[in-house]
């Protein structure tokens, strides 16, 4: 007796030009386990925010229970039956952990009616599905994973017939991880209804009854679980789309340029997010790391380029060694022939207020070239500006610009103009094509290649699986912040699919 | 975020958004006019004709702005650095003291003209050494500068009261201020210059230091748009992380700034000490640091705006002195609450009707629509 507690017909979501969602279509059948996968900026996390009325659809319609179905607020949510449990925790964290349940329903002024009630409602849910946490606990001095079982009480305190889990497992150890499936098939055995969001497939298989793939803001495929593989999965997600594929010669590949050594690198919750990883680029290739979203790629580039400190490990640029842990300065990095194109031009490779000329000399300000003494040399600026304008094809072509006015990539070619421009022997390019249109890529990707045949080293980072292939040389798998193989260029989608997800690593460690 | 607003052009940006907002400053503050029974158009008349109606008034305005000028610009130069130093009115009072100290030394052997320039280093490096205290705090301890500046607001005040009634004050006096600056340490008027269309003016303390004011927005102009400390500073105060990325050191940045902030700042004190009552004496900056933070957001955190908003203010405090005087219903206190108003509307609610009129500007010329983008929140 399939039915359904959520229904999505043809939903539609923009964000000015980009389109989140496109026509989705879902259905998640009462008291199973449904997964919803894709990459980062499939649109997963849009479609979830729509269903917890944090977005409105531009169009479409939601049932609940074979109802027509409003949500205009979270509140509106709540009162249908939906729980959200979102990947940063909203907790309050000096709170107890009755105190965070109640809060938002709360019933009186004292409160005192509402802590009763809420004891011995936990006590209760404690009791039915396995949820133990100390209800008069400060949030803060809890564990990632009990302040995520928090979450979750609070949704079934709320009535919660179908909780959304978005992204639950990145923040915990694989011991938390399983904790958390167990709970998950109790709520299911309970009659709940569960929608895990995830990049992870291993979780998909693990605990899903149903999963459905997202690409590029579209439900591409909607499958039994058991009736899948990871193979197939990887496959709908990485996508076949049209094939950019540019024209390249063979890689003459000379001595190393740029040798990583030993890279250990934690985020700031001290959650080791690069583990010991070691690799050699070497002058006249292009080395693509690939890998899904989230498996340490950023920090690796943030600590490779000196923005971010490293636990351990040291760069050799050009032979000679840099150490990462301490006082590595980008400006220094710089200096020695390391450009760098980050991933978020928004935030770190651009300033968005800035002329567009002003943002071309963004890090080698302090060049003897565009400086007269204390001052800045304008005429130089701006005509460096206009001719890289010209040689990049951007447009407008107009230096006076503001950079937050020029499309996405464009402003792509003006941070790729100025690092390429400044003849570096050693290039790393994180995410080259995330937000750039079709045009643009086939551009950017000649200009890799162009950079490689004149004898750099190329290192790109990027969670597009065809474009890692088809800029490559070679291809290292990033997983779980540790490389877990290399490849050639001719690896097939299917084999990195794998090592994306973790598979082989999985197989060789049992 | 999907509603369409039209990119403004740089004049309805900078002229007619401040425009309205000062007209409905002075509308609601002409409500608080009828309010006390007075008629507000009357007040008016005699607000403006108070500060622009004769050379006198034009002369106090002017120094009033002065003052303000130099606030203006301490708060700009900080804001452009990502930073709100709103300590400006302690590193102007602190100030003083290095005033002080060089004008009791010197006034007596060196003519103004070399006096000016030894009390200008001392006003300046005692207004940066204030600013760099908690300017260090912040960069190395994360200390908020809002918090350590306002203190250092209060330490400020506390030192000062110390000096007037300890070693700055003649040994016999019971004033609590110096023994008055002798002609070495007065500054020049430049009453004159307003004489020379013809006004007549009694006896204004319009001086000198309103040229080094107009020299120091000349010069941060410079400094914020064409020079390379500049360039870092603006690009730290848009996005720390890009700032990162260039390879700006944080540390350095932000004391710099500060301290080239807490330095104009410290030069507001010239004008009221040596330009007009020729000493220095308690609370001489009487609340000029703060109309300061004013001034530079009225005047968008550019030189030339905060020059006409220094003068907007400038008018204010002389028109509100003539309105106070020629309607006794209005009050001094009457003035703040009007002077309050401005900073209300000009400051704090900048962008209240900017929706509007670029709905507006939407709707009369569709070619200039564009998407406005939010800000943390890059699609």
């Amino acid at each position: 007796m399939a039915q359904a507690a959520i229904e999505l017909i043809g939903i539609n979501k923009s964000f000015g030009a980009v389109r989140a969602n496109r026509d989705i279509n879902l259905e998640i059948v009462r008291g199973t386990i449904h997964g919803i996968v894709g990459e980062n900026g499939a649109g997963k996390s849009t479609l979830m925010s729509i269903l917890y009325g944090f977005y409105q659809a531009d169009s479409g319609e939601i049932r609940v229970g074979g109802q027509p179905a409003s949500i205009k607020t979270p509140n509106d949510a709540i009162a249908l039956g939906i729980g959200m449990v979102h990947q940063h925790f909203m907790l309050v964290d000096n709170f107890t952990v009755l105190e965070n349940v109640i809060l938002g329903a709360e019933s009186d002024a004292l409160l005192k009616k509402s802590i009763a009630k809420a004891r011995s409602e936990l006590e209760r849910l404690e009791r039915e599905y396995g949820l133990e946490v100390d209800p008069d606990a400060i949030i803060e001095e809890l564990p990632v994973g009990l302040q995520q079982r928090v979450e979750i009480l609070k949704a079934l305190y709320r009535g919660a017939e179908i909780l959304i889990l978005d992204e639950p497992t990145g923040v915990l150890t694989p011991a938390e991880a399983d904790h958390l499936f167990r709970i998950l098939k109790q709520l299911k055995e309970q009659g709940k209804t569960i929608v895990l969001i995830t990049h992870k497939l291993r979780e998909i298989m693990a605990i899903t009854d149903t999963v459905s793939v997202m690409r590029q803001g579209t439900m591409v495929a909607t499958r039994e679980t058991k009736k899948t593989t990871v193979e197939e999965l990887a496959e709908l997600m990485v996508g076949r789309r049209v094939l950019l594929r540019v024209e390249k010669g063979e890689a003459e590949a000379g001595g190393v340029k740029l040798a990583v050594k030993n890279l250990t690198v934690k985020d700031s919750r001290g959650v080791t997010m690069v583990d010991d990883i070691s690799f050699d680029v070497r002058a006249g290739e292009i080395v693509g790391i690939a890998g899904v979203a989230g498996n340490g790629q950023s920090e690796m580039l943030e600590a490779i380029s000196g923005i971010r400190r490293a636990v351990s490990g040291s760069v050799m640029l050009d032979g000679k060694p840099i150490d990462l842990t301490g006082a590595a300065d980008p400006g220094e990095l710089r200096d020695r022939g390391l450009a760098h194109v980050p991933e978020d031009r928004h935030h770190v490779g651009l300033v968005l207020a800035f002329e567009e000329n002003e943002n071309s000399i963004l890090g080698y300000h302090d060049h003897p070239r565009y400086l007269r003494g204390p001052f800045l040399n304008i005429d130089a600026i701006r005509n460096d500006a206009r001719d890289r304008i010209a040689k990049y094809d951007i447009r407008p072509a107009d230096c006076r610009l503001k950079t937050a006015n020029f499309s996405g990539g464009n402003q792509q070619k003006i941070v790729l103009a100025r690092e390429m421009e400044q003849d570096p022997g050693v290039l790393i390019v994180g995410q080259p094509t995330r937000g750039v249109d079709v045009g643009a890529i086939e551009f950017i990707h000649k200009r890799l290649i162009a950079m490689r045949d004149q004898g750099k080293a190329v290192l790109v980072v990027s969670v597009e699986l065809d474009e890692i292939r088809s800029l490559s040389d070679r291809i290292l798998v990033m997983f779980a912040g540790r490389i877990v193989g290399e490849r050639g260029p001719d690896a097939t989608e299917g084999e990195l699919g794998l090592l994306m997800a973790g598979v082989e690593q999985r197989e060789a460690a049992e | 975020m999907s509603t369409p607003y039209a990119k403004l052009p740089a004049w309805a940006d900078y002229v007619l958004i401040p425009l309205i907002n000062l007209f409905v400053a002075f509308v609601v503050a002409g409500f608080v006019v009828i309010l006390v029974g007075e008629n507000p158009l009357r007040a008016a008349v005699v607000l403006v004709e108070g500060a622009f109606g004769r050379g006198q008034g034009i002369a106090f305005t002017l120094f009033y702005a002065t003052t303000f000028i130099f606030s203006g610009l301490s708060v700009a130069v900080a804001a452009h650095c990502g930073l709100f130093n709103i300590g400006g009115e302690g590193q102007g009072y602190i100030a003083g003291l290095g005033i002080g100290i060089v004008c009791l030394a010197f006034d007596s052997v060196l003519p103004w003209w070399l006096t000016f320039p030894l009390a200008i280093i001392a006003a300046a490096a005692m207004g940066a050494l204030w600013a760099l205290i908690p300017a260090y705090l912040q960069a190395k301890r994360g200390s908020h500068i809002v918090i350590t500046t306002i203190m250092f607001n209060f330490i400020a005040a506390s030192v000062m009261v110390y000096a007037l009634v300890g070693f700055l004050k003649p040994a016999n006096s019971m004033a609590p201020q110096t023994r008055t600056f002798l002609d070495g340490a007065q500054l020049p008027k430049l009453n004159w210059v307003i004489e020379l269309f013809g006004a007549k003016i009694r006896s204004a303390p319009f001086n000198i230091s309103f040229l080094l004011a107009l020299a120091m927005a000349f010069l941060v102009w410079v400094l914020i748009w064409r020079t390379r400390l500049g360039y870092e500073m603006r690009t730290y105060g848009h996005s720390s992380k890009a700032a990162r990325y260039a390879g700006i050191s944080e540390t350095r940045i932000i004391i710099v700034a500060m301290m080239i902030s807490g330095a104009l700042a410290g030069m507001m004190a010239l004008n009221p000490t040596m330009g007009d009552q020729h000493n220095v004496a308690l609370e001489f900056v009487s609340g000029a640091g703060f109309v300061g933070i004013a001034v530079a957001l009225m005047g968008r955190l550019h030189p030339v705006g905060i020059v006409l908003a220094a003068i907007l203010f400038g008018m204010l405090y002389q028109g509100g002195a003539e309105l106070a005087f020629e309607m006794p219903a209005i009050s001094r206190d009457m003035i703040v609450i009007i002077q309050g108003l401005v900073i209300l509307f000009a400051g704090a609610l900048e962008h209240m009707f900017r929706p509007y009129v670029q709905a507006l500007f939407a709707s009369l010329s569709p070619r200039s629509v564009g998407m406005e983008a939010i800000k943390g929140k890059g699609a």
